[in-house]
């Protein structure tokens, strides 16, 4: 009988300690920091009577998506108010754009270096790969490890989650640029940072936009996980219905986040189709 | 001085091009190659040179390397061997810095697809090689303008690419490539996207806008007719080789092998070929007002002709004389030519294309003139000579 076995688990659980004891310090101001500026945003959410929020908010949308889904934004949001979910939505909001903006911060720059250097792509695509398959829930340990329980473990989950999508169609759309368009730039002598600025990168733009899209989408998604680990929020609401079997409480929290999901899909998706809009239109 | 001088210029796509290069050099054929590591010889040890305000045309059917050839004078494509000279500076041997500044300053491009850019406006695509040169807003959109106004698409600045024709998108590319005011323009299959008609008119163009401008032009195509009307001279390419080189008159009146027969064999010459190509010297004239009816009538009998042309002391033609007037002439004892010189005399320009000369000379029994535009008489053309100008390639083909 051949024995044989890989301890991967007690490999990877030292590494954790070692790595967790070094660079623990630096982790924990770097994570108050975080910390500090979700609850700033969060907090700016909540001060204002919530009328004012929605009126603003309203307002918004209707500049950037037109009044059809500025009306549904506002109908979404009294109801979360009217079902008395509204300190937990805002703080969802807070947490679903904090780690959208986090990963197009690191999500974007990492698509363009992939989409100049086949060997950045080749190193990418299996991070990628493990980052996206990996059961969203095994990453909540080492991020509370790192982090501590709390908003910023929260924030890092949903990097880990959301931030693939950016890569890769940041990434796609700009190899997806025809080959002439760039050819072109440089017979006339453009410099790669020329080329992809004024010629990859805007016409990457709808793809992009598709990979912003994804990255809030999931974000969101995360956020209900990662009410786990003290994300607080909608996803607390879901979190704790389901503890106690509360079916109702359960609906109201889920429907919260559908509202938020449909507002923010829509949003993006009309942003980036008036983008296109504007080009083929004369202004 | 050349302007473009290309020596023993290699392109080998694959992973071993030295490896493929060796091979190619010790004797074995492409093919052979492409079998035993399948590397793909493009451009095969091409030379050429390129004068300053030269139309050079390149031609050659698909695959045949020309694209390639095209995108190695700028080095969009890296050529594996060989040198690429322009205007005295080595090409091939450039830093990435310097390439730059060779794309911006000396030499700029027009695409067979256009590759306009879709999110700019008509002006800044045409301002584009300008902006990247680091030109002002003002002063390149100015330039930019000119150009603009040069292809005929004044008062479209703010459109947006989609919004215009295929022929229009590509005077924006030509004016994006005019607009940088650089030496050399090369075109790549320019206008092979447009149907017929268009194309005519973009050619049409193209020839008026090289005689104001006078930039040097390498020109691809795989369409004879575009490269005889546009070319001063012309490359004609076959896997990655240059076949010949010659002026049209050459290519089309000698060609070098088989292939470049071949090729022109269907090439509609009475296009191609000039006034000055099929007229004949004018040995026998009379001058006017020096010489009498008598003489004219002597020398029409001496040569066995019907009609003599009259130039003045410069040779200026003055008219013409038929025997039967000379004759009456004389017999009436007239003294001068004054009264029986015919001034109504058909003349053609010598770089009149043969197939304008038919219907001139359809239906009469006297000669065309052939004039300088000073009016010189420098030779004659009859239907006879005209009609064995073109059998006698026809003879050379059977």
């Amino acid at each position: 009988m051949i024995e044989f076995f890989i301890p991967l688990a007690d490999w990877i659980n030292v590494i954790f300690e070692v790595v967790n004891y070094h660079i623990s310090p630096a982790m924990r101001s770097f994570s108050s920091f975080l910390e500090i500026l979700i609850k700033q945003f969060e907090m700016t959410l909540l001060w204002p009577p919530e009328s004012v929020i929605i009126i603003i908010v309203g307002l918004i949308i209707w500049r950037l998506a037109g009044i059809r889904l500025a009306i549904f934004a506002v109908l979404g949001l009294l109801t979360t108010f009217g079902m008395g979910i509204w300190k937990e939505t805002m703080s969802t909001i807070a947490l679903a754009v904090s780690g959208t903006i986090m990963s197009l911060i690191f999500g974007v720059p990492l698509g363009i270096i992939a989409s100049q250097s086949d060997r950045a792509e080749k190193i990418l695509r299996p991070i990628l790969d493990f980052m996206q398959t990996l059961p969203s829930f095994v990453y909540l340990i080492p991020a509370v490890m790192f982090f501590g329980m709390g908003k910023v473990a929260a924030l890092a989950a949903t990097m880990i989650f959301a931030m693939p999508p950016a890569v890769r169609l940041t990434n796609l759309g700009i190899r997806e640029v025809s080959r002439e368009m760039v050819e072109a730039a440089r017979a006339f002598g453009s410099s790669r940072g020329q080329t992809l600025i004024d010629v990859q990168l805007p016409l990457a733009l709808p793809t992009i936009m598709a990979g912003v899209n994804q990255c809030i989408m999931m974000s969101l998604a995360m956020t209900v996980i990662a009410s786990m680990i003290g994300a607080g929020g909608l996803g607390l609401v879901v979190l704790r219905s389901m503890q106690t079997l509360d079916i109702g409480m359960g609906t109201v929290g889920g429907l919260g986040i559908v509202i938020l999901a449909v507002i923010l899909d829509r949003l993006t998706e009309n942003i980036a189709k008036n983008q296109e809009v504007r080009k083929s239109l004369n202004n | 001085m050349n302007i473009i001088e290309v020596q023993g210029l290699y392109k080998i796509f694959g992973k071993q091009p030295d490896k493929a290069l060796e091979l190619l050099k010790k004797g074995y054929t492409k093919n052979q190659i492409m079998e035993k590591i399948g590397h793909t010889i493009a451009v095969d040890n091409v030379s050429f040179t390129v004068q300053p305000g030269e139309s050079f045309v390149v031609m050659g059917l698909s695959g045949s390397g020309k694209s390639t050839l095209i995108r190695c004078l700028n080095r969009l494509i890296e050529p594996t061997s060989g040198s690429i000279v322009v205007d005295g500076k080595d090409v091939s041997s450039m830093s990435l810095n310097d390439l730059q500044v060779f794309r911006r300053e000396k030499i700029s491009m027009v695409f067979q697809s256009f590759a306009v850019f879709p999110h700019k406006t008509v002006l800044e695509n045409a301002a584009y090689g300008l902006k990247i040169r680091g030109l002002s807003a003002t002063e390149r959109g100015q330039k930019a303008k000119n150009a603009l106004d040069l292809v005929g698409l004044k008062g479209w600045e703010e459109s947006y690419p989609a919004q215009l024709s295929g022929g229009m998108q590509q005077r924006v590319g030509l004016a994006r490539a005019l607009a940088t005011e650089s030496e050399i323009l090369l075109m790549d299959e320019a206008f092979s996207a447009l149907d017929p008609l268009i194309r005519k008119e973009m050619q049409d163009e193209l020839l008026d806008l090289q005689n104001k401008m006078n930039r040097t032009i390498v020109f691809i195509t795989h369409d004879l007719d575009e490269a005889l009307k546009l070319g001063d001279r012309i490359a004609l390419m076959k896997d990655g080789s240059i076949v010949q080189v010659g002026t049209p008159e050459e290519i089309l009146m000698s060609p070098a092998t088989n292939y470049v027969e071949k090729f022109v064999e269907n090439v509609d010459r009475s296009r191609v070929l000039t006034a000055e190509m099929v007229m004949k010297k004018p040995n026998v004239v009379v001058r006017f007002p020096k010489d009498g009816p008598r003489v004219a009538l002597h020398s029409m009998e001496e040569h066995g002709i019907s009609s003599v042309f009259a130039v003045d002391k410069e040779r200026r033609l003055q008219g013409i004389v038929m025997a039967e007037d000379a004759l009456e002439a004389v017999e009436s004892k007239q003294k001068d030519l004054e009264t029986i010189l015919r001034r109504d005399v058909h003349t053609v320009l010598p770089d009149t294309p043969l197939k304008d000369l038919f219907a001139l000379l359809t239906g009469k029994s006297t000669p065309l003139a052939v004039v300088s535009e000073e009016r010189k008489l420098l030779g004659i053309i009859v239907r006879g000579s005209v009609m064995a100008k073109l059998a006698e390639r026809g003879t050379v083909n059977d």
